[in-house]
């Protein structure tokens, strides 16, 4: 169930095939830029504009193209794909087609994280609803020379996976470690062929724009986080769950539609995402101030800052792929350290060297996980620290 | 006049050029960006960059590292090497480029568009501290206890960044158990790095698949399939990957304690034969530059370490030639005068590395392989047999050390199989870089030694076993015999100077075809073979050169399907890029460079030879009359000279 | 394993090569329905992969040792993982944690005796508004609690016992 501000919610207010409708009445070329015009960027986290993804891959003279949904959703405290895939699948199927139709792909790849497996079944079914509607496969219902299918595979267990390159390699058959960067996907991507990797949520947004308009998307959110966007939320709040938002609510709005006033301070985006301070959440949401893929973990007075932070860092220690050495290695003194902290033996000079060192991971590493792994950790540092020193027996 | 015609057989690329082209093995994760320039002199071809202030063009997607390289502006850098493509993952070699907030791998980074680098700022400068400082945190260092102690690269970085303290500490003991399992290899993973070049190596440029990286995160290490000791998986033995580790996390099974202890004891008599690759090479272990043979200083060497005779393994290169010569000529006779069927192409035997590969992966394919043992298993049952017997010493109490290129040949000395003289052939393999050390333990230095002759009554040598350190050596070497021998002409009739240059060079697989003009009076040595040899005439032999296993596997998959190479006669692999002069044994570092020289060296010791035909070489043609009495491939050389292989094929149980 | 058990994975797995495509691109596809099957990837399975898309075995088993969901250590029937990060942790992880080692007898990272449970830490199952959450196989827990727990395991025991008697009728 996903709340949102308004009733009803956007993907409600659109009927089945609306978006896909209205695409196949415009040329590649106008469905590229009433993305572009929405001014949406990615909703995966990272906020590339989607419209210029999708012009760059259509721009690459290729025969073939792939079009790839991302729901490798693995960090933590999101799960905002999960539900728009249980509840809205059409919507993202239809966004892919629309992707497909604007940038010249004939194949869309689901990249189904393993631990969603349970919805297959009826996602497979969704897909096959779709084909006999004439709405996937050979000549699409409305199109004149346009057949576009959508295939789901599965990812194993990997959260580096939701790495664009990372994901790209593990479709191949490879192991899921990131890829040197150029070249980008949308110019050598699964196959060696151009490929748009779009996260679901994207996917989904897309339709919407295409059945309601650029102009819509445009004027909600702020000037350069536009639209709207789904929130996860969890943690210390009397509702947790998905919520819809525009782009460029406070963390305090949000906290009081979730039942979360009385918090110590807010993780956004994630693992990888910033704590940010009670004192400093009249802080927007969006990709000006504090962006996120839509994980929002709220945490009350009694959590120990130390724990959050170590259990973070116990995760990418984890989920590092080991390629590079600033994230394989990096993570786990950071870890180290934390556990220094933990019994009492972390200097503060130490502690700074490791600061430092988080500035190196967030500068040398390899791919996105690897800059951005640092990340709590150094928030909480910056703004728990008297919480996080003095510690012993 | 005979005809010599060069083709490319295959679209194989030269496994020496490195980066752009390396097969395509290695994951995309693990390669930079090749940017398809096209029409090369078309507009636009070039790009201006900008380093540290001086600009310069160079072709669209060029990285940043070989254009500093190009500048004489040094960028430090651990995973990437010139002979393996750039995975961009240690991350060392990062720079600043303007305009970028996050730092750039220069290894992997291909230039599109004009850009200004800087690659020493601070960021930079601080970043490349703290990667160093993370790889000692899990890197065992034991400096002193090292093999490659002041030849690791990782020792040099830590050098040059002034590191001098463990800013985010180090392993207080090992974590792994070091696999000694192999003969020839030798692998300690708390040494490792994981800069995966040993990866991209075994899969990529080799085309082994021994090594991959195993597990993720925090835990990843290099590994073997399901993490089974070396000597039970797949490996080759090439010891390639031990020439490209940066650390002493891969190196050779070091036997000299067991060969100064065989020198220290006075009832053994301890022979050592030198092959020619190493003697091109080990000056570079004496800081000499590559390509400075030091053959006759080392025999003085060699004496005053103690060993009580030198001989070269050249002679029994040539006896290689002479009995894989006549298995050729009989294995030609069964299936175009016979006609019965008979293994044809066959392939050459002499390289270790080679013959397990074919092993392993083309068991099909065994019956093809030259049954002649390799120079060295030859000369190790010679010396405990007809040495022996000459020298009048018994054969229990002689000991044979093999100086190699190769860390393969330990592991040929030690099969089963190679005890024909009643004895282990031949006791222990040395490589290069192993004598190197003996060498400098006895406090000689080597450069300034006087050069001696080795001893008889195998002193005498010849061009052509010179050239089997080379690529292409061993068909040069063949063809140089066969064309004479057969044609009853003077090979330089043909070549001049006897230089076949078609089959030489860093190609990765050449091809030739050699038209038998005519056929002359067979030599003695030859006439019990076959009494008629009009057969030969106007023959074309076909024949090709491989070298490096991931060149052999085009070949192989070449002749499967039936193409042009499935028609060849005679083809020589080598299992190490480059030949021996590119083996596993060889001085570190290595490089396609480093690996040109070393074979401009050899052919220059090759011209310089007054006898350059292995069937003239007069100690040779004395054993066949003293000892050999049959005649090449006859049953007593078939006991000492020849062997058989197993059909090991891909699975492990 | 026996030589028949041997050919009869070797058919399947050439099934599934012949069903996907003979591309590396399926690997992990074709890895997934070994593990879905045998509840491993053992050594004689990744051979005989590597040796149907022509790859190495070592890149096979680099690829299995990558993805936490790939093994090749033989799973019980039922795999439970238990979600270890942030929101489940504070959701209080560490009590079901602890009632699922007791239950189980087993502690994190093994298999019980008679091959029926492995129990293993995840990270996030993107179900961290209802922690904390486990996945058993392909089915997703929420809002767990200690009591829960046991009905869980209890229900996977009679599952277990008729998809076993099922499956003997199958072969029958």
């Amino acid at each position: 169930m996903i709340k949102s501000y308004h009733e009803p919610l956007t993907f409600d207010q659109i009927k089945a095939g609306e978006g896909l409708k209205a695409a196949l009445k415009m040329t590649r070329s106008e469905v590229i830029k009433a993305i572009s015009d929405s001014g949406m960027r990615g909703r995966g986290g990272a906020g590339f504009p989607t419209g210029v993804k999708w012009n760059l891959c259509a721009a690459a003279a290729a025969p073939e193209k792939f079009v790839v949904c991302n729901a490798d959703e693995g960090e933590p405290g999101t799960f905002k794909d999960r539900v728009l895939l249980a509840e809205y699948s059409d919507k993202v199927f239809e966004g892919m087609t629309i992707a497909g139709y604007a940038i010249g792909a004939k194949e869309g790849i689901i990249y189904l994280r393993a631990e969603y497996m349970y919805l297959r079944a009826e996602l497979e079914a969704a897909l096959a609803k779709r084909r006999e509607d004439k709405l996937l496969g050979d000549k699409i219902k409305g199109a004149k020379e346009f057949s576009f299918d959508i295939r789901i595979q599965m990812g194993s267990g990997a959260y580096v996976c939701g790495e664009e390159t990372a994901l790209i390699e593990s479709l191949e058959g490879h192991r899921g470690e990131p890829r040197n960067r150029p070249p980008f996907p949308v110019d050598t991507g699964f196959k060696g062929c151009p490929t748009s990797v779009n996260n679901v949520e994207t996917f989904a947004w897309a339709t919407c724009i295409l059945a309601k308009g650029p102009k819509w998307f445009k004027e909600l959110g702020t000037e350069k986080s536009a639209g709207l966007k789904l929130f996860s939320v969890s943690g210390d709040c009397d509702q947790p769950g998905i919520y819809e938002f525009p782009m460029g609510i406070t963390v305090a709005d949000l906290l009081v539609a979730v039942g979360g006033e009385g918090a110590k301070a807010v993780q956004i985006g994630g693992a990888s995402g910033h704590c940010v301070p009670y004192w400093e959440f009249d802080r927007k949401i969006c990709f000006e101030d504090v962006a996120t893929g839509g994980s929002i973990i709220v945490f009350d007075f009694d959590r120990d800052m130390l724990e959050v932070a170590m259990n973070f860092m116990e995760f990418f220690c984890e989920e590092s792929c080991g390629q590079c050495t600033p994230c394989r290695d990096g993570n786990s003194a950071i870890l180290e350290g934390l556990e220094m902290l933990e019994e009492g033996v972390c200097s503060q000079s130490y502690l700074k060297e490791l600061c430092e060192l988080g500035e190196t991971m967030q500068l040398a590493s390899k791919c996105g996980l690897g800059q951005s792994s640092p990340n709590a950790f150094l928030s909480i540092v910056k703004n728990f620290k008297d919480e996080l020193l003095g510690r012993g027996e | 006049m005979a005809e010599t015609k060069k083709t490319k057989a295959t679209k194989a690329a030269s496994t020496t050029g490195g980066v752009d082209t390396a097969s395509n093995r290695a994951p995309k994760s693990q390669k930079a960006h090749v940017v398809n320039v096209g029409d090369e002199g078309g507009i636009g071809g070039k790009v201006s960059v900008t380093i540290d202030g001086k600009e310069i063009k160079v072709p669209l997607g060029t990285t940043i590292l070989k254009a500093a390289e190009q500048m004489g502006i040094k960028i430090p850098t651990l995973c990437a090497h010139q002979d393996l493509c750039a995975a961009g993952l240690c991350r060392v070699c990062v720079v600043e480029v303007e305009g970028q907030y996050r730092l750039q791998a220069s290894c992997a980074y291909p230039v599109t568009s004009p850009i200004k680098v800087h690659t020493h700022t601070r960021k930079v400068r601080k970043a490349r501290r703290h990667i160093i400082d993370l790889m000692l945190r899990n890197h065992y260092g034991e400096c002193y206890a090292c093999v490659r102690n002041n030849n690791c690269e990782l020792q040099t970085l830590a050098k040059e960044y002034g590191v001098d303290f463990f800013r985010f500490g180090r392993p207080a003991e090992p974590m792994f158990d070091i696999d000694s399992s192999s003969h020839s290899v030798i692998r300690d993973m708390n040494k490792c790095v994981l800069c995966r070049r040993c990866v991209r190596t075994c899969i990529d440029l080799q085309e082994v698949g021994v090594l991959e990286a195993i597990n993720k995160g925090e835990d990843t290490e290099i590994g073997t399939f399901a993490d089974k000791p070396l000597a039970d998986v797949v490996c080759i033995n090439c010891g390639q990957c031990i020439n490209r580790c940066p650390t002493g996390a891969l190196r050779a099974n070091d036997p000299t304690d067991d060969v100064w202890n065989a020198i220290d004891d006075p009832t053994k008599h301890v022979v050592i034969q030198t092959a020619p690759a190493p003697r091109a090479a080990i000056g570079e272990c004496f800081g000499l530059p590559a390509g400075n043979p030091l053959t006759f200083e080392m025999n003085t060497a060699l004496r005053q370490c103690g060993f009580d005779k030198v001989f070269d393994t050249n002679f029994t290169a040539d006896l290689t030639i002479i009995e894989e010569g006549t298995e050729l000529i009989q294995r030609l006779y069964t299936a175009l005068v016979a006609k019965k069927p008979v293994a044809l192409p066959q392939f050459t035997s002499c390289s270790p590395g080679w013959v397990k590969y074919l092993e392993h992966f083309y068991p099909e394919y065994v019956p093809n392989l030259s049954s002649a043992k390799s120079p060295q298993q030859m000369f190790g049952a010679v010396i405990k047999t007809y040495y022996a017997q000459k020298a009048g010493i018994d054969p229990k109490d002689i000991v044979t050390v093999a100086l190699m290129p190769c860390s393969a040949k330990k592991y040929e000395c030690n099969r089963p199989e190679m005890t024909d003289s009643g004895f282990k052939d031949v006791d222990y393999g040395l490589t290069t870089r192993e004598l190197a050390k003996m060498i400098k333990e006895a406090g000689i230095d080597l450069p300034a030694c006087d050069k001696s002759d080795f001893d008889d009554p195998f002193g005498t040598a010849t061009g052509s076993g010179v050239i089997f350190g080379a690529t292409g050596g061993v068909m040069e070497a063949a063809l140089r015999t066969v064309i004479e021998l057969v044609c009853g002409i003077k090979v330089e009739d043909i070549f001049e100077h006897a230089d076949i240059i078609p089959v030489r060079g860093m190609e990765g697989v050449k091809y030739a075809e050699i038209k038998i003009p005519k056929v002359g009076p067979v030599p003695p040595i030859l006439s019990g073979l076959i009494k008629d040899w009009k057969w030969l005439d106007g023959v074309t032999v076909k024949v090709a050169v491989a070298h490096g296993t991931a060149n052999a596997k085009k070949v192989m998959e070449n002749i499967k399907a039936g193409g042009q190479l499935a028609g060849c006669h005679f083809i020589e692999f080598m299992g190490c890029p480059g030949g021996c002069i590119g083996g596993g044994g060889q001085p570190i570092p290595t490089s396609p460079a480093i690996r040109e020289a070393r074979a401009r060296a050899i052919y220059a010791e090759d011209s310089a030879y007054p006898v350059r035909k292995s069937h003239e070489n007069p100690a040779v043609l004395e054993l066949y009359t003293n000892f050999f009495t049959e005649g090449p491939c006859s049953h007593k050389s078939h006991k000492l000279l020849h062997t058989h292989y197993t059909k090991r094929g891909k699975y492990i149980a | 394993m026996l030589v028949s058990e041997q050919d009869v994975l070797k058919q399947d797995i050439a099934a599934w090569v012949k069903h996907y495509g003979k591309d590396r691109c399926y690997l992990i596809p074709i890895l997934q329905e070994i593990h879905r099957k045998y509840h491993q990837c053992s050594e004689f399975a990744m051979q005989v992969v590597a040796d149907e898309l022509d790859i190495h075995p070592v890149e096979v088993y680099s690829v299995v040792s990558f993805y936490s969901f790939l093994s090749h250590d033989t799973h019980g029937k039922y795999v439970v993982r238990l979600c270890r990060t942030i929101s489940c942790d504070m959701a209080g992880k560490d009590q079901i944690a602890n009632q699922l080692v007791s239950d189980l007898g087993v502690d994190f990272g093994e298999t019980t005796p008679d091959g029926k449970f492995t129990l293993e830490w995840t990270n996030c199952l993107g179900a961290c508004d209802q922690g904390p959450a486990m996945l058993v196989n392909e089915t997703l827990y929420v809002g767990l609690t200690p009591e829960k727990v046991h009905e869980i395991l209890e229900t996977c025991r009679r599952t277990f016992g008729v998809y076993a008697l099922q499956n003997k009728e199958g072969h029958a």
